[in-house]
């Protein structure tokens, strides 16, 4: 984020920590986020993304660590905050019994909108979340992808500055993944946006920034672009020997420097070896030098591609 | 006060869509009736009494039957979690449930002015009593309410709800009803306690300041208990 300082912080959060009973669910996480920024959370279920996000909205009080929304604190300033953040739930919790335009109505009312500015606005969101043509449907009765509209058009109305979504593709088809993906997208462009995922696909497509958190802790806080190109440098091979031993192997390869990192994946009683071998540069005539004066024969030796899929399972399984 | 008249309109709404209104209705006018008429003749007074002895009893049922909902129905489907998002404060939902409860039992007595009205063709009916009953009446529909409310926001089930409300709610009908187990002394403070004693002093005709101070004590209390219980969630 080159050009970070001259956007505006608008979310500060420090040091924040979270206990329930004697689990501790988020563990001294820090961060920042700009105006404008599309971040995703990333994690495994269970790392803390949900709680992360409750702590944000100010539906949970953290156990110590501060968060400044456009420099309002909670709780003393949470009437300005909640007007400031518009938030969906994973679970899309609308009142199943109600009519779409009467939700929409019903959460007007209580942000306090004139009948006329309520009018206009549910227009405008309608045509924005293209859900219109169902206005007069019970809430109930939608898809799970027309359902998750009406709940980003809901959480719209008071047209917040920041939109916090939690897991907002969860249970669609591909297609309402891809509707949803641009709807956000769209909306990303005047607002700040922050959505959690536990996959990465999904963040990497509509997010300019991703914090992989697990465990409670942010394991990589960096921009989509250079997480991606961070780790699409890394090279993986593959390599299958018989007559081979691992230890022998290790040695042997331990001169290289730009082997990161060895990795045994099977090996049956010294017949066949198969190791993946983590390497920072590709430097595969290096290793074959390196084994080629020996007894052993080589009988695969291949690049694979490494996704961020694997570095995030690097990441997270790791700590 | 708008959001607690949009709280209360939901509510409200949320009754009529769903049979659980009409059947609640329809038990209570059955179950109150029933007894009310089935010794009215038998007695051959010309007086509300039976009825307006019954209600607690019947209210302790009844209410929580209609709180239980409340605030269980919205932690179970998890928009109790955008309701904390609005701008809005614990009190105002609080208000505006309470308020839709207390007009629910008003339309739930509604019906029941017939008896009356049925009663004065028969006889010499005092209209004294009858006021004071219905007077008392609200006040322990709302004191029965808040004890709902406060059941409704300890948990996500609404069959726990309706059995903790129904506990608390009989606990307070039926306490001066044991009192001959008790020594003499303890026996004013358990009459003060009881909502049946005070609610029988409403029903006499009699509106006594004291009567009115322990049902506002006791909806206070337990509307500032699920103050509690609801910010101690976060």
């Amino acid at each position: 984020m080159e050009n970070s300082q001259i956007m505006k912080t608008i979310i500060d959060v420090k040091e924040l920590t979270k206990y329930y009973g004697n689990f501790l669910a988020i563990d001294k996480i820090s961060f920042k986020i700009s105006s404008g920024e599309i971040v995703g959370l990333l994690g495994p279920n269970g790392a803390g993304k949900t709680t992360t996000l409750r702590l944000l909205t100010g539906y949970l009080t953290p156990t110590s660590g501060t968060i400044k929304i456009n420099n309002f604190r909670y709780p003393e300033q949470a009437p300005q905050i909640k007007e400031l953040i518009g938030y969906l739930p994973e679970s899309v919790p609308l009142y199943k019994n109600m009519l779409v335009y009467e939700y929409l109505e019903y959460v007007g009312n209580i942000r306090g909108f004139e009948k006329a500015r309520l009018n206009s606005r549910i227009k405008e969101l309608g045509k924005q979340c293209q859900i219109n043509h169902i206005m007069g449907k019970e809430i109930g009765e939608l898809s799970k992808g027309l359902t998750q509209r009406v709940g980003i058009a809901s959480v719209l109305l008071h047209n917040p500055e920041i939109l916090i979504l939690d897991e907002p593709t969860s249970g669609l088809d591909p297609n309402q993944i891809l509707e949803i993906r641009d709807l956000i997208k769209e909306i990303g462009k005047h607002k700040t946006v922050i959505l959690s995922s536990h996959i990465l696909s999904e963040v990497e497509a509509t997010c300019d920034r991703i914090i992989i958190i697990n465990k409670g802790k942010i394991v990589a806080d960096d921009s989509t672009e250079r997480l991606t190109s961070l780790y699409k440098g890394k090279i993986l091979i593959s390599v299958g020997l018989k007559n081979a031993n691992f230890d022998e192997l290790k040695l042997r390869l331990s001169n290289i420097e730009e082997i990161e990192k060895i990795e045994l994946v099977s090996s049956n009683k010294g017949q066949e070896l198969y190791v993946d071998l983590y390497l920072n540069k590709d430097v595969r005539e290096k290793i074959y030098e390196n084994i080629k004066n020996t007894e052993w024969i080589l009988i695969e030796f291949s690049k694979k591609k490494t996704s961020l899929e694997e570095i995030f399972k690097e990441i997270t399984q790791e700590n | 006060m708008h959001k607690i008249m949009s709280i209360c309109i939901k509510e409200w709404k949320d009754y009529f869509f769903s049979p659980m209104a009409y059947i609640i209705i329809s038990i209570f006018l059955l179950i109150s009736g029933w007894f009310f008429f089935s010794t009215f003749f038998l007695i051959n007074q010309a007086s509300l009494r039976d009825f307006f002895d019954l209600l607690p009893f019947v209210f302790s049922f009844i209410i929580p039957a209609i709180t239980m909902k409340v605030f269980a129905e919205e932690f179970n489907l998890g928009s109790y979690e955008i309701l904390i998002t609005f701008p809005i404060r614990h009190i105002h939902i609080i208000l505006g449930k309470f308020l839709a409860q207390l007009l629910f039992i008003i339309l739930l007595l509604m019906p029941t002015l017939s008896y009356p009205i049925f009663v004065s063709f028969l006889g010499d009916l005092d209209l004294g009593p009858v006021v004071g009953g219905y007077i008392g009446a609200i006040f322990l529909g709302a004191a029965f309410s808040a004890i709902g409310l406060f059941a409704s926001s300890l948990t996500k089930s609404q069959i726990n709800s309706f059995i903790i409300a129904t506990i608390i709610c009989l606990f307070f009908t039926l306490i001066n009803r044991m009192l001959f187990f008790l020594p003499e002394k303890l026996i004013t403070i358990f009459n003060y306690l009881s909502s049946s004693y005070h609610f029988q002093n409403f029903a006499k005709g009699v509106i006594d300041s004291r009567d009115i101070i322990y049902f506002f004590s006791l909806t206070f209390l337990f509307i500032y208990l699920t103050f509690l219980s609801l910010a101690s969630r976060q």
